[in-house]
């Protein structure tokens, strides 16, 4: 585990104003909601970031905001050394968010595949449309991740004749083919039947063994336990503790993280 | 019962073989087909453009960023759905032809541009609604992988619309068929306009007017039937 930051989350915050015209002004007053109230935290190289907490903790919200998928209202995200909140980069050109997207991956609660595009369709959409890969070459890297997860045989079919589990492995997979510095995990188990999980935890085990940088947002306390190396305990929009999951899950300060435990334990 | 099949094959006789009739019926047909087609492609071409500018606008307003370009161009979208959808097609196409092009005697560009503007008001709306029925998560995904805005549109969210909405696309096209029924204003002959001569000439109501009506309800029939094979096509995909 080496120390080098990928990501440097400074003082995000994402509020939501009910009203027109009410922005910046009565940041106080109760009518805003608070879905990121300042998280500062570093992502490093190799980390497996668990994020963890009770619905409605903004954890969901703070991974979308890594990716920009929801734009946060102050605060900076520092991605490969720029600041992905601004709309311009540190030499005054505009910032192109979708070059920085191709380097985060991201995998959804609901898979989100493209219904009507087979799985191989799916996989090499991006590669060829962004990065320019031949469509051969595409084809060739699409079908060793398939081989890896098991699914080369499902390669033609299209996202309605697999199981949660298959779509869900081919999400990672997918998104996997744009070759990625991070994967972003949505709860990525939660929509899943019962027996499907293992699959895909399983999926996500061999990632991190393989070095791969994760942030992922779940309810598997499981799976932060055995796989992650730094747990996130949020809770009202606020990074509340983190630490080892040893620390997290044995000796927990705050008074929300051990009342949360107590129910999901 | 024998009379009136005798009177019935002369009307037959007058209105489509006499004085060659039937070639006047046929480029009729050409007319009535070719403006149908070429005020499809306009309306489709335009409709599209339409929608993405709404939704786009729509969906940038739900986030809260404000484009000022973007935020015109929803204006001007609102406009002129507004106006085509407030006004009959005859009168546009009477405006169209006697005040805006007055200078033109291309009486098929007037028609394709008339009809092909008041058909991307309805369509633009049928494609929002589509656009509105894909889930999030779809352009999510797509921008998540680094694909533009644009390309997401293009590639992912619009083939998915376009197959939601294809019944209601069908519909708006076959009311676009039957309302080219109204060109003869501007002299062109399609074929109403064979059918009004036809009757000017040989005082025969009953065997033109059957007969045209018989034609436009073959080919919208023709136009079901391709459009649910279509839908049949893109369902197995």
């Amino acid at each position: 585990m080496n120390d080098e930051k990928l990501i440097q989350v400074t003082d995000l915050k994402k509020y939501y104003y009910p009203k027109k015209g009410e922005k910046r002004r009565n940041t106080d007053s109760q009518s805003v909601i608070k879905a990121l109230d300042g998280i500062t935290v570093d992502i490093n190289k190799g980390d497996v970031m668990v994020v963890i907490g009770p619905s409605g903790s903004g954890k969901s919200t703070f991974l979308r905001s890594l990716n920009l998928l929801e734009v946060p209202t102050e605060g900076s995200i520092i991605f490969d050394g720029t600041d992905i909140t601004q709309k311009k980069d540190e030499n005054g050109n505009k910032l192109d968010i979708d070059l920085h997207r191709q380097k985060m991956g991201m995998v959804f609660q609901h898979f989100n595949l493209f219904p009507h595009k087979t799985i191989l369709e799916n996989m090499t959409l991006a590669p060829i449309q962004v990065k320019k890969v031949s469509e051969q070459d595409a084809k060739a890297k699409a079908m060793e991740l398939l081989e890896r997860v098991g699914l080369a045989d499902r390669a033609g079919a299209y996202p309605s004749q697999l199981s949660g589990g298959q779509k869900q492995r081919v999400a990672i997979v997918r998104a996997l083919a744009m070759e990625p510095e991070v994967m972003l995990f949505d709860e990525p188990t939660s929509a899943l039947d019962p027996e499907m999980v293992g699959e895909v935890l399983d999926v996500m085990k061999e990632l991190a063994h393989a070095g791969m940088t994760m942030v992922v947002v779940t309810h598997e306390m499981g799976f932060a336990k055995e796989v992650g190396n730094r747990v996130l305990f949020m809770a009202d929009g606020k990074l509340l503790e983190e630490g080892t999951p040893d620390a997290i899950f044995n000796h927990p300060q705050n008074a929300r993280l051990k009342d949360f435990l107590s129910k999901v334990l | 019962m024998s009379e009136w099949f005798t009177g019935l094959s002369q009307d037959f006789q007058q209105t489509f073989i006499d004085a060659n009739r039937w070639r006047a019926l046929l480029s009729g047909l050409g007319i009535t087909l070719k403006i149908t087609a070429l005020s499809l492609l306009v309306g489709i071409a335009l409709g599209i453009l339409v929608a993405v500018i709404r939704s786009t606008h729509d969906q940038m307003t739900a986030q809260g960023n404000k484009n000022g370009l973007l935020s015109f161009g929803n204006f001007l979208c609102q406009i002129y759905l507004a106006v085509i959808r407030g006004t009959p097609v005859m009168v546009q196409l009477l405006i169209m032809y006697f005040v805006i092009l007055v200078s033109s005697t291309n009486t098929t560009l007037v028609a394709t541009l008339t009809f092909g503007i008041n058909s991307g008001a309805y369509v633009a709306e049928i494609i929002r609604s589509g656009i509105m029925s894909i889930d999030k998560g779809q352009m999510e995904a797509g921008r998540s992988l680094g694909i533009s805005y644009v390309k997401t549109m293009r590639l992912v969210i619009i083939p998915q619309a376009i197959k939601n909405i294809l019944p209601a696309l069908g519909n708006e096209f076959i009311a676009l068929l039957k309302e080219t029924s109204i060109v003869n204003v501007i002299g062109m002959k399609d074929i109403t306009k064979w059918a009004l001569n036809v009757q000017g000439r040989t005082y025969q109501a009953f065997m033109p007017f059957i007969g045209i009506a018989v034609i436009y309800f073959l080919m919208v029939m023709i136009f079901t039937k391709l459009v649910s094979i279509l839908e049949r096509k893109l369902n197995n995909g």
